[in-house]
């Protein structure tokens, strides 16, 4: 805060954050991976709107969900339909990171502050961060992603490699019966189901809170959709990247340009159609264990 | 016509007699003329003395308004009465007290049982015995305008007899209001009440080709059609190879030996709202039926895809109970014929997927992912995603939950707003 704005320096972020053009933004994410980032939820909204009502199909909402979709052969279109356009998007982001990583020789993809492959900071943060929840410690600094960003990116790429082979499985399945054990197609739908159930409650309930309800983003956190942050916001909930920047003498690299209000406002229109569906879906399931 | 006949010689032969002796008398008359005339006379007599018994009660029955002392018609159609099954009858045949004119007021009830002795000694066996609630015009109707029950017009006609015992047993008619079920309209929605009513099928099963008619039993009468062990024979009347089949089967066994838990054909397809088997509707309401003795099965079976799919409605394709196990000839799996018969199980697997191989049917539609002993691969695949599930949740709940409140504490102190609004 300080950096830009000393005048400011005891007023609060709200007061800042709605007087526009007057903060530095910085990219956080490329286009690239916001597009993914939509097509991982519209098709995981998909794949969850369709897969729940077989998952849950003696429950009273799933037949009428079903005949919504447009019936059982629509659901099957429609899940295999998404399942296939995130299959796409999982191996673009697979042939990515080997490109950036492998080919490229782009550092700090597979290990240091900013790759996505956990480390044993992320273990002492995540101590300290529930030290601070107890109030026995100070909020721990984080880097350019957090241990629970890093659960949620390999809970999401376990899932779909998890949830797509069984799928695939039971999709192609005699196929794969030539070489496959025969409860293995029995438990495909058990993995699959349950696997399943885990992202949906995972996605809904835990990344909503943690992204995008907790207190310092309520009500969404914009930046997956818009790209950029503000500089407060990159100071105040990445520190430690936020210093390294500076100390490298690397921040003004990563200028961006605050994004334009139309843009903003459709990406919480679409943010917020995603959290609605999210949480009804949620709370449907939620209802089909307690009914 | 053959009574009109006898009718018609006797006067004949009254009317040669004088003929001749009048022929003696007065010459110019000739035995050709009287022969004519005599025939002249047969058209003229016969059929008034045939009538003269009806027509002279029509005098004044005729009339539609006549009603007896307590106000119910007494009004006869003389046209439909000699079209009817009894048009050659005498009133007093069936009327006995009546022997002359002026009749008592009074006059006693006509027993159809002077004739019809047999269906009178069935009804009176039967469930509609009393005579009172169920005279015989209950269901043949007007008695003086009674047709053969091949007769379109007879209240017993085929085509006819659902509509006549649905008079009685149909929402809020007699029969229901003494608590036994509403069936005419669950009959005329099903497979039979269609043949019927749509096609005009006169072979199509209506009331009487299973409950019987003036017999009528209870079902829980071991002696009736519809009592449970002799419903396949009843079926089987018109459905002989799939009586052939069943009785060949488990259940057909089950109920030859006496086992009354076994299904008859009604337990799947119910007695009156037979539905088309390919329908979707009925292949909804089957599993559970199946189910209802074979609960383990049902419980494994929900488990499965082929459930899931199918309890969504509309999919009528999913597998239920009969599509592998076969739905009269149900055979122990053991049993060579048996569709899942290790032998069979790529032919009867493969009726749905195309593709089938020897390893697709190690598939097993009935795995119990609880049985640790049956499907220990499964079971152990089911604890370990439960226990994941479990500890992720139970774990990041906590966390969130704890998260939550300190950020909100942390917020509020530093009194830095919402510090919301990033974008």
């Amino acid at each position: 805060m300080e950096v830009t704005m000393p005048e400011l320096a005891e007023a609060s972020t709200e007061i800042k954050a709605k007087v526009p053009g007057t903060e530095r933004h910085f990219v956080r994410f490329t286009r690239q991976q916001r597009y993914m980032h939509a097509v991982l939820f519209t098709t995981f909204l998909g794949l969850a709107g369709t897969g729940l009502p077989l998952r849950f199909s003696d429950s009273i909402w799933a037949r009428g969900m079903a005949s919504a979709v447009g019936g059982f052969g629509a659901i099957l279109f429609f899940h295999k339909f998404c399942a296939l356009g995130l299959t796409v998007a999982f191996l673009i982001h697979v042939k990515e990171i080997f490109t950036r990583g492998l080919y490229l020789r782009e550092k700090g993809i597979f290990w240091g502050a900013t790759s996505m492959v956990a480390n044993w900071r992320d273990a002492k943060d995540l101590f300290a961060h529930m030290r601070w929840f107890v109030g026995l410690g100070p909020k721990p600094q984080f880097e350019r992603y957090a241990y629970w960003e890093k659960f949620d990116y390999w809970a999401v790429f376990w899932g779909m490699i998890v949830i797509g082979f069984s799928g695939y499985a039971m999709w192609f399945a005699p196929f794969f019966a030539r070489f496959l054990p025969g409860w293995a197609l029995n438990a495909a739908l058990v993995i699959h189901s349950e696997e399943g159930l885990l992202a949906i409650l995972f996605i809904f309930s835990i990344h909503f809170v943690n992204t995008h309800l907790r207190p310092d983003s309520f009500p969404m956190d914009m930046v997956i959709f818009t790209g950029v942050e503000s500089e407060s916001e990159f100071e105040h909930k990445r520190p430690r990247e936020y210093a390294r920047m500076l100390r490298e003498g690397k921040l003004e690299e990563r200028l961006g340009e605050a994004p334009a209000t139309w843009f903003v406002r459709f990406a919480r229109v679409v943010g917020f159609t995603a959290i609605f569906i999210g949480v009804t879906l949620l709370i449907l399931t939620l209802t089909a264990y307690f009914d | 016509m053959t009574k009109a006949a006898r009718i018609a010689a006797f006067f004949l032969a009254v009317l040669v007699a004088p003929a001749e002796w009048l022929s003696d008398r007065f010459r110019i008359v000739r035995n050709r003329h009287l022969a004519v005339l005599g025939f002249i006379g047969l058209a003229l007599c016969a059929v008034p003395v045939r009538v003269a018994a009806q027509s002279e009660c029509l005098a004044c029955h005729a009339d539609k308004t006549m009603q007896d002392a307590s106000g119910h018609s007494i009004s006869v159609d003389g046209e439909k009465l000699s079209a009817s099954i009894h048009g050659g009858l005498q009133c007093n045949n069936c009327h006995i007290d009546i022997k002359e004119y002026p009749h008592p007021g009074h006059i006693a009830k006509v027993d159809c049982k002077t004739c019809h002795a047999d269906e009178g000694s069935k009804l009176a066996a039967s469930v509609h015995s009393s005579s009172k609630e169920h005279p015989c015009t209950s269901c043949h109707g007007n008695a003086h305008e009674i047709f053969p029950k091949a007769d379109a017009r007879s209240a017993v006609y085929p085509l006819n007899i659902p509509k006549t015992c649905g008079q009685c047993h149909s929402d809020g008619a007699m029969a229901t209001k003494k608590g036994l079920p509403s069936v005419y309209p669950h009959y005329m929605d099903s497979i039979h009440g269609f043949a019927l009513s749509k096609e005009g099928l006169l072979v199509a099963a209506n009331c009487q080709s299973c409950h019987g008619s003036h017999g009528i039993l209870s079902h829980t009468d071991p002696k009736s059609p519809t009592f449970k062990s002799n419903i396949p024979k009843t079926c089987g009347t018109c459905h002989a190879k799939i009586n052939d089949n069943y009785q060949a089967g488990a259940h057909g066994h089950g109920i030859t030996k006496g086992d009354l838990k076994a299904p008859v054909c009604t337990d799947c397809h119910t007695a009156h709202a037979i539905l088309q088997p390919t329908e979707s509707k009925f292949r909804m309401q089957s599993t559970p039926i199946c189910g209802s003795c074979h609960k383990d099965k049902l419980s494994t079976y929900h488990d499965t895809f082929h459930s899931q799919l199918g309890l969504l409605g509309g999919y009528v394709e999913t597998a239920r109970c009969w599509d592998c196990h076969g739905a009269h000839e149900i055979y122990p799996a053991s049993d060579p014929r048996s569709p899942i018969n290790k032998a069979n199980l790529v032919v009867t697997c493969g009726r749905c997927h195309a593709a089938a191989n020897v390893g697709f049917v190690q598939y097993q539609p009935h795995a119990n992912a609880h049985d640790r002993k049956l499907n220990p691969a499964l079971y152990f695949t089911r604890l370990f995603m439960n226990l994941l599930l479990i500890s992720v949740l139970t774990f990041f709940v906590i966390h969130t939950v704890l998260w939550l409140v300190r950020a909100r504490l942390d917020q509020v102190r530093r009194k830095s707003g919402n510090g919301g609004d990033h974008a």
